[in-house]
């Protein structure tokens, strides 16, 4: 592996950036430096590594390098690896639908509902279908919040319920047709299976059946939801990693006031 | 009296353990009156009832749905099962396929004495004893003659859905150097209200536990265990709505772990307290007798609750199942009670406060195989910072003797671990206890350090915690949300229509022969 720490590979490639054609940066522009782990089904030996190699390169990378390979048990060898990309991706032709609302902190979004609505909003919250995990709701919805965001619990304008885990959809609805909710928080962590989208697919048919789909704000997270998915799907918006309580309530009550709900 | 590293007031925790008696006689009282539907289930399942009908209905819950939809469920399996035992001349399988194709109606048979019953139903019920028996026996000579791994054993889990691909992870585990493999469980089990029969292919997060299953892996894990050398231990969960009947299924099967605690059931999956305390009685009396070591849920508290705030609620908990597992004949020695490195990251000095957390549990409870957790809510998908996180974590099970290192995974928090995920992190593992093997004898704590000034905050808040339970007890304490600040009502969650006060016939004499014993 020694070749790799002091590569004499050429570098006469155009050094300049040019976001109609990126690709990876490992120290130098453009020279596609990317790593890489996976396992093959196969024993260690200097086929593994130069069936390794072979992928790598049908995978678009030039000068591939094995830099570590272990048998885990036998027949399967698993491989460090880096390559240079050979693929590039125009950049500034890249279009991701976002939650397009401004985004306010707790007082500003508090303050825009006395405001803009002048009554407190209902948000009612679970993780649904079969999914145990409480992580994602509680982070958006307990009054501790995560990472130093409030949790809408904590929201004075906000009326807040937590249902937990596990919760049917077709009680989910109904807890918050009772509650008079104005908008429904999906929470969905396992996506195993993609045993998510079956489930959000069949919460949103269960609104449209009832004719609540246009009378409630309903809104989808975990950490493998896009907004684009969610839109797929047709919630209002989706919220993955990196998004917090302040993201779902700024979205909410900007969006109850562009539909008029009050 | 026992030298503390940390500084611990041995009275203080001696004042602790006794209102965390206090709190576990009152459940005690309570439970004593009742049984459920899963655990008369378990006690067909013991009386060797297995197979589904034809709708794929466990026959276990054929029988006890019988009994249940005539009201007679307080009266208990045992009595009706030896009466029709002596009617009818047949085994207790072949009367549970008699009711299940309506052939045989058990109540409505003439009755017998309460010492024929016993009498009739006494090969089977010894049967089954010597089974479980025979399996704890069989672990021991592997123990024995094979040997085993290194405390902190080497946990890790398998969860592909699919029993036999299962296996070829395990055994690579095993290869690795995993002391213990759990087959996580398809989500959404624990409220499942039966338990599903035969090997499964399909789950959500994990496989479905069912005897058969357990019967594949044991196998399995015999076979590598012989391979590498050190016995492997397996492991399942022994929670939710069929608490007992799971207990009862591994200890026949020999598995050697089991997840056991009613109180993260539940916190965690809205499962009716009073349901699940009366379960997890007879589930701690089968795995007290199976020599199966439990493991305890307080580790989740953290996952919900700040790490740091609530510390001392995983230490109140920790006495509260201790004296619950007591309760139920299930010794220090088989109680791997829980707790977590859990800690955000970002906070200053976090691993002195979680090193002393560890270290004071180990001293609390010496003879404890103490379950300890891995970090999970502060990983982010950073698998390389992860990686560290879990090094740090590694380091502080070295040092503090933890019983069951819960490996943590660099991908946590992306997908159920790949082949190659468990090996990084049983290297990183390895690496480190054998790098810092002894660690915890060369370092003593600093007077009036954080680390003792830490221990000790914990364990006074923990004690007055409990002694302020003490009066109003733990059915009241979890409806006001005491722990991982989730709050659930009595009467409320899932399970509680399958509770019922024992008849004037009930009679379970597993209790007897079971609790406490070898």
């Amino acid at each position: 592996m020694s070749e790799g720490l002091y590569s004499m590979e050429a570098k006469d490639f155009d050094k300049t950036l040019d976001l109609t054609k990126i690709k990876p940066y490992g120290d130098t522009m453009n020279d596609g430096k990317t790593q890489m782990s996976f396992t093959l089904p196969v024993p260690a030996g200097a086929e593994a590594d130069e069936a390794a190699k072979q992928l790598m390169k049908k995978m678009g990378f030039e000068n591939p390098l094995v830099v570590y390979s272990k048998e885990l048990t036998e027949g399967f060898t698993f491989f460090n690896c880096y390559g240079s990309c050979t693929h590039t991706v125009n950049y500034s032709d890249i279009y991701v639908p976002k939650v397009e609302s401004d985004k306010m902190d707790m007082h500003e979004t508090d303050d825009y509902i006395r405001e803009n609505i002048g009554r407190k909003i209902v948000i009612v919250g679970a993780s649904t279908g079969t999914d145990a995990h409480t992580v994602g709701i509680d982070a958006i919805m307990n009054m501790k919040g995560y990472a130093g965001h409030y949790g809408l619990e904590r929201y004075d304008m906000i009326e807040a319920y937590n249902l937990g885990s596990q919760v049917p959809n077709e009680e989910f609805i109904a807890k918050g047709l009772e509650l008079h909710a104005d908008a429904l928080l999906v929470s969905q962590t396992v996506t195993q299976k993609d045993v998510h989208i079956k489930n959000m697919t069949e919460f949103i048919e269960m609104m449209e059946a009832e004719g609540l789909r246009e009378k409630m704000i309903v809104c989808c997270g975990g950490p493998r939801i896009s907004h684009e998915l969610a839109k797929e799907l047709g919630f209002d918006a989706g919220f993955g990693m990196n998004t917090y309580a302040d993201d779902v309530a700024s979205f909410i009550v900007q969006e109850m006031v562009k539909r008029g709900m009050k | 009296m026992q030298k503390s590293k940390v500084g611990l007031d041995f009275e203080k925790v001696a004042r602790a353990r006794t209102a965390a008696k206090k709190i576990a006689d009152q459940v005690q009282d309570f439970v004593n009156g009742y049984t459920t539907v899963a655990v008369e289930r378990t006690i067909c399942r013991l009386l060797g009832i297995d197979n589904v009908d034809e709708n794929e209905v466990p026959l276990p819950n054929v029988v006890v749905d019988e009994l249940k939809s005539k009201g007679l469920l307080g009266q208990g399996v045992m009595y009706f099962m030896g009466n029709a035992i002596i009617e009818t001349g047949k085994n207790p399988q072949e009367i549970a396929e008699a009711i299940s194709t309506g052939k045989l109606d058990i109540t409505q048979l003439p009755t017998h004495s309460i010492e024929e019953i016993k009498s009739a139903l006494d090969p089977f019920i010894q049967a089954s004893v010597e089974k479980v028996r025979s399996n704890r026996l069989r672990r021991e000579n592997y123990i024995a003659t094979i040997g085993e791994g290194n405390k902190p054993y080497l946990y890790i889990i398998v969860a592909t859905g699919n029993i036999y691909e299962d296996v070829v992870q395990a055994q690579a585990g095993a290869r690795q150097g995993a002391d213990i493999i759990a087959v996580i469980r398809t989500t959404g089990q624990s409220l499942l209200d039966y338990v599903p029969y035969g090997a499964t292919t399909e789950g959500f997060g994990g496989t479905f536990a069912t005897q058969e299953n357990f019967r594949i892996m044991r196998k399995a894990l015999d076979e590598v265990g012989e391979e590498v050398g050190r016995y492997i231990r397996l492991c399942n969960y022994c929670s939710g709505l069929c608490m007992p009947e799971i207990a009862a299924m591994g200890a026949l099967e020999g598995l050697d772990v089991m997840l056991n605690d009613a109180l993260y059931g539940i916190l965690f999956r809205d499962i009716n307290m009073q349901r699940t305390l009366i379960d997890q009685y007879f589930s701690r009396i089968i795995n007290g007798f199976a020599g199966v070591i439990i493991n305890t849920g307080e580790d989740n508290y953290l996952t919900t609750a700040d790490a740091y705030e609530e510390a001392h609620t995983v230490l109140a908990s920790d006495f509260i199942n201790e004296q619950l597992a007591f309760a139920a004949g299930l010794p220090s020695e088989q109680q791997g009670l829980g707790h977590a490195f859990e800690m955000d990251p970002s906070l200053e000095n976090g691993f002195l406060y979680e090193l002393a957390q560890a270290q004071m549990l180990r001293e609390i409870f010496p003879d404890a195989p103490l379950k300890y957790m891995p970090p999970t809510k502060f990983m982010t998908g950073n698998i390389f910072r992860g990686h560290i996180q879990d090094a740090l974590f590694n380091i502080i099970g070295q040092w503090t003797h933890q019983g069951l290192q819960l490996l943590g995974m660099p991908t946590e928090a992306i997908h159920t671990p790949f082949m190659s995920d468990r090996y990084l992190s049983i290297e990183n593992a390895k690496y480190i206890f054998n790098n810092m093997k002894d660690i915890g004898e060369e370092v003593e704590f600093k007077e009036g350090g954080i680390i003792k000034k830490r221990a000790a905050e914990v364990l006074d808040k923990a004690t007055n915690l409990l002694e302020k339970m003490e009066s109003e007890g733990l059915f009241s304490a979890l409806e006001k949300g005491i722990f991982g600040d989730v709050k659930r009502p009595r009467n409320g969650g899932k399970g509680l229509d399958g509770v019922t006060l024992k008849g004037e016939h009930y009679f379970n004499p597993f209790i007897d022969l079971m609790k406490g014993k070898k």
